[in-house]
C-alpha cells in the first residue's frame, strides 16, 4: 500500500461514528466519507453521487452485470442479453453466465483478436442484429493479463444507437491511462482500491444516476440504495487517497513504465529462445506510445504490462523457479484447489493450449526499478531452460 | 538436499514433510492435482484428490512455514491410472491402481519434474523402510509398524527412483505416534481420518463407476464344468476370490457357498466354485522387475531352466494380505513362477486374480515386483513339487 494510504486508514481506525448515525460521531464520519467520495470523483472524471461505494472489484463487476441486466428488464422485458467480451475478468463473465444459468439471460461473447482486442464489427453486427433485446454491454477498459486496452469509444458510440447501458472495468486502467467517466460515455465503471495501492476491500460502481440499477445487496439503503451495508469509513477514505495519488502520479509514472516495459520486452525476446509476447506489440507500430500519451483512449496496451508465452514450459514450474530465485510474478489465475488453469484470455485470442501453459505476466508497477528488470533477466533464460526440461519430464508420453 | 513433499492432505504425508524439515532439507510441498474435472471428485475428507485436501495440504505447509505449489498431473494421471484401471477390469483383471499410481505418478511424473527442477529427492508420507544394500544400492525394507506398511504398493520402484525418495515415517512405531506427533505440531490434519479407497472412485463404489463407464453387458455365470447357473449384468464386475452379489438362483449340489473362480471377458462368462477350488498352488506373473544384483533368481532370463533351483522367498499379492512361503523361478521374458508352501500348517494364497501385484521379499526386503497373469490350482501343481 502506500504509505499516504496506510496513513490515512490508521489514522480513522480510532474513530467509532457510523457515517449512517446522526449523532456527532457520526457526523463525523460521513463528512469523511463524503469527502472520500468527492475526491475519488475529481480523479475520475464523475460526479460525487455517481459513486456507489463497494467491497472491492469484484462487488462493483457484479453490481453491474445483474443491476444493469434486472434494471433494464424491467423497463423492457424483452432485453434479456447480456453481451460481453470473451477476455472480461472472472468477475464480469461469471456474474453473466450464473444469469443466465437463473436469471433467463443470454450471454453473448464478442470475439477478440489475436493481440485481446475485442471486434467491433462483431458488435455492430450482434446490435444490427439484436440490439433491442439487449440489456447491457460489458467491455473491460484494458485487460488484466495481456494488457490490451479495448475500443471503448467504438463500442460506447455503438450501444447508444440501440439504448444499450455500457459498463467497463476499469480496475486495472486506473493510474496506468487516463480514465474520466464522463468523457468515456460509460453508463458504468468499476474500480478497485488494491491495485492502485489501497487496502484491499475497497472500490466502488461509478454509475449514472438516471441509470437503471437494481441493487443486489440489499438492507440499509445506503449508498442511494443500491448497495446497503454499513460504509466502511476508513477504507473509503484510504481508497480515494490511493486513487487520487495514482492519478496525480500517471502522466510521469506511465512514461517511466512504459520505457521499463520495453525494454523488458526487447531483452526477453533477446535472451530467451522461443519466447513469444502476448498482447499488443509496444515496440512496433500504433499500439503502445498512445498509451502514454493524452489522448490514449484507443487501442493500445497498459504501460506497466508485458506477458509472454513460454512454449514447453509449465506455469507451475515457471512461478517455482522465479520465486525460488526471488523473483515474484504470476502465471493468470488459479482455481480453488491451486490449480493454475489455462488462461480464457489467451484461449480467446487464439493461443494454442501447449503454449498457454506456459504463460508469464510482468507487472510493473510504481515500486519497479531497472534493477528488478536487470535482476528478472539475470535468472529468466536458466529459469525457462530448466522448466522446458522439467515440462518434458512430466509431459504425457 | 532440496526435498519435494508430496502433500496430500493427510496427516501421513504432512508429519513425513515435518520431519525433512527437521533433518535439515531444504523442503517444497508440493500437491499433485489428479482429477481435471473436480465435480467428480468427493468432497468428504478422504481421498487424495479433493479441494478440501489441497487446502488442508496448503494450510500444512503454512505451519511448517515451506513454500507451497500445486502441480497439475491430472492428464498423465488419467493416460496411465485411470485408463489402466478401466484396460484391466475390461480384460478381466483386477487391477491396483495405488500400485500404478506410485510407478507412473508419484515416482515417475511428479520425481521425474522434481529432478529437471532441480530438486534432489521426493519425499512421501508412505510407511517403509529405505535401507543401503551391501553394494550400495537403496533397498525397500517393510515399515517398523507391520500394519501400516505399505512396502507393497512401493516394490514396483525400482533402486534407482528409491535413491531419490525418502520416507521419513518408516520407523514409527504406530500411526497414532504419527497423529500425536502431527498434533504436538500443531497440524490441523492430526485427526483427520485414514484413506482406504480408490481416490478416483466418488464413494469407494467401484461397481457403479465401472457400471457407469461401461454399461449393462449381461452375461451368464457357470461352474468349473461350464453348466449355466446364474446371470450377470457385466462380467468386468466381479473379481475373483468375490463371493458376495452372485446372482445364483439354484444352490451348488454341496449346498456350500460359491466364489469367483475366473473372469472371462471374451466369452463374458463368469465361473464360480467352492472355497477349496480358491486355494493357489502357484503364479506365473509378468514384467518382473527384480531390485537386488546380490540375491540370484534361478533361471531369470535362461530358457530350459529347470535344472536351476529355486529361491526361497515369501510371496504376498495384496497391500493388506499377509506374505506366505514360497519359493520362486526366473522364466524367460521377464517373468517368474512362484509356487507356494503347501506344507501340512503352512498359510495358503486364496482368490488371487490376473492383474495383482506380486511382490516377493526376502525377510523385510523387497526383491522384486511381477504382475500376475496366471494362477494353477494346488491340486495341479502336486506333480512338480520336489
Amino acid at each position: 500500500m502506500r504509505s499516504v494510504a496506510i496513513e490515512a486508514l490508521t489514522s480513522e481506525l480510532g474513530n467509532t461514528g457510523n457515517a449512517s448515525s446522526l449523532h456527532a460521531a457520526g457526523r463525523a464520519a460521513r463528512r469523511t466519507v463524503e469527502e472520500a467520495r468527492e475526491q475519488l470523483a475529481a480523479a475520475l472524471g464523475a460526479r460525487p453521487s455517481e459513486v456507489v461505494l463497494t467491497a472491492g472489484g469484484t462487488e462493483a463487476d457484479n453490481l453491474a452485470v445483474k443491476g444493469l441486466f434486472w434494471g433494464r428488464r424491467a423497463q423492457d422485458p424483452s432485453r434479456r442479453r447480456i453481451v460481453v467480451s470473451a477476455v472480461e475478468h472472472h468477475a464480469v463473465l461469471d456474474p453473466a453466465f450464473w444469469m443466465a444459468g437463473c436469471a433467463g439471460a443470454e450471454v453473448v461473447l464478442l470475439p477478440v483478436d489475436g493481440e485481446g482486442r475485442i471486434d467491433l464489427d462483431a458488435l455492430a453486427a450482434e446490435l444490427d442484429a439484436s440490439g433491442p433485446t439487449v440489456a447491457l454491454i460489458s467491455v473491460m477498459w484494458a485487460n488484466n493479463e495481456v494488457g490490451t486496452v479495448q475500443p471503448l469509444d467504438g463500442v460506447v458510440a455503438l450501444a447508444r444507437r440501440y439504448g444499450v447501458p455500457v459498463h467497463a472495468d476499469a480496475v486495472q486502467a486506473i493510474g496506468q491511462v487516463p480514465v474520466d467517466f464522463a468523457a468515456s460515455g460509460l453508463d458504468a465503471m468499476t474500480v478497485s482500491g488494491h491495485k492502485v495501492g489501497g487496502p484491499h476491500g475497497t472500490g466502488a460502481l461509478l454509475a449514472r444516476r438516471a441509470l437503471a440499477l437494481t441493487p443486489v445487496l440489499h438492507g440499509g439503503g445506503q449508498e442511494r440504495g443500491v448497495r446497503s451495508g454499513t460504509l466502511d469509513t476508513p477504507g473509503a477514505r484510504s481508497f480515494a487517497v490511493a486513487v487520487d495519488a495514482a492519478v496525480r502520479e500517471r502522466p510521469a509514472q506511465a512514461v517511466r513504465l512504459a520505457a521499463l516495459r520495453d525494454d523488458l520486452i526487447a531483452r526477453v525476446r533477446a535472451d530467451v529462445p522461443g519466447s513469444v509476447l502476448r498482447g499488443p506489440d509496444p515496440t512496433t507500430g500504433r499500439s503502445a506510445r498512445g498509451t502514454v500519451g493524452p489522448d490514449s483512449s484507443g487501442p493500445g496496451r497498459l504501460p506497466g504490462n508485458a506477458h509472454f508465452t513460454f512454449p514447453g514450459c509449465e506455469g507451475d514450474s515457471l512461478l517455482y523457479l522465479l520465486d525460488s530465485a526471488g523473483v515474484q510474478c504470476s502465471t493468470g489465475s488459479a482455481c480453488q484447489a491451486g490449480v493454475p488453469q489455462l488462461s480464457h484470455v489467451l484461449l480467446a485470442m487464439g493461443v494454442d493450449v501447449r503454449d498457454a501453459r506456459g504463460a508469464l505476466r510482468f507487472s510493473l508497477g510504481r515500486t519497479s526499478t531497472r534493477g528488478d528488470v536487470d535482476e528478472l533477466l539475470a535468472v529468466l533464460p536458466g529459469v525457462v531452460e530448466r522448466a522446458r526440461a522439467a515440462g518434458l519430464a512430466s509431459a504425457v508420453r | 538436499m532440496r526435498v519435494v513433499a508430496a502433500l496430500s492432505g493427510g496427516v501421513d504425508s504432512a508429519v513425513a514433510a515435518a520431519r525433512a524439515v527437521d533433518a535439515g532439507h531444504e523442503v517444497v510441498g508440493v500437491h499433485m492435482a489428479l482429477s481435471r474435472n473436480r465435480d467428480q471428485l468427493r468432497t468428504g475428507s478422504r481421498g487424495c484428490c479433493s479441494i478440501e485436501d489441497a487446502g488442508d495440504a496448503r494450510r500444512a505447509a503454512d505451519v511448517l512455514g515451506i513454500p507451497f505449489y500445486v502441480w497439475d498431473l491430472s492428464e498423465r494421471f488419467e493416460d496411465t491410472v485411470v485408463a489402466d484401471f478401466f484396460a484391466e477390469y475390461a480384460a478381466g483383471r483386477t487391477p491396483n491402481p495405488c500400485v500404478r499410481c506410485n510407478e507412473h505418478i508419484k515416482f515417475e511424473a511428479l520425481l521425474d519434474k522434481a529432478l529437471a527442477l532441480g530438486f534432489d529427492a521426493v519425499c512421501t508420507g508412505h510407511y517403509a523402510r529405505i535401507e543401503r544394500g551391501v553394494d550400495g544400492s537403496r533397498e525397500i525394507h517393510r515399515a517398523a509398524d507391520l500394519v501400516k506398511d505399505q512396502s507393497y504398493v512401493l516394490a514396483v520402484i525400482g533402486p534407482d527412483r528409491i535413491a531419490r525418495s525418502m520416507f521419513p515415517l518408516g520407523d514409527v512405531a504406530s500411526k497414532e505416534d504419527v497423529r500425536a506427533e502431527a498434533a504436538e505440531r500443531g497440524l490441523g490434519v492430526s485427526a483427520k481420518p485414514d484413506s482406504y479407497d480408490i481416490c478416483f472412485v466418488a464413494d469407494g463404489d467401484t461397481h457403479g463407476f465401472l457400471r457407469a463407464r461401461f454399461g449393462a453387458r449381461p452375461g451368464d455365470i457357470v461352474d468349473a464344468a461350464g453348466r449355466v447357473v446364474g446371470a450377470h449384468d457385466g462380467a468386468y464386475a466381479y473379481t475373483v476370490g468375490q463371493r458376495k452379489g452372485l446372482a445364483i438362483g439354484h444352490p451348488a449340489p454341496d449346498g456350500k457357498p460359491r466364489y469367483v473362480l475366473a473372469v472371462q471377458p471374451v466369452t463374458n462368462r463368469v465361473v464360480v466354485g467352492s472355497a477349496a477350488e480358491l486355494a493357489v498352488g502357484a503364479i506365473v506373473a509378468d514384467d518382473l522387475g527384480w531390485w537386488c544384483d546380490d540375491v540370484v533368481l534361478p533361471g531369470a532370463g535362461e530358457p530350459g531352466a529347470e535344472h536351476l533351483g529355486w529361491l526361497a522367498c515369501s510371496a504376498q499379492v495384496r497391500a493388506h494380505g499377509a506374505a506366505v512361503s514360497a519359493r520362486a523361478r526366473g522364466l524367460p521374458g521377464g517373468r517368474v513362477r512362484v509356487e507356494i508352501d503347501a506344507a501340512p500348517g503352512a498359510d495358503r494364497l486364496r482368490g488371487v486374480a490376473p492383474g495383482q501385484s506380486l511382490v516377493l521379499y526376502g525377510g523385510t526386503r523387497v526383491l522384486g515386483q511381477a504382475t500376475v497373469s496366471a494362477t494353477e490350482r494346488i491340486t495341479a501343481t502336486t506333480g512338480v513339487r520336489g
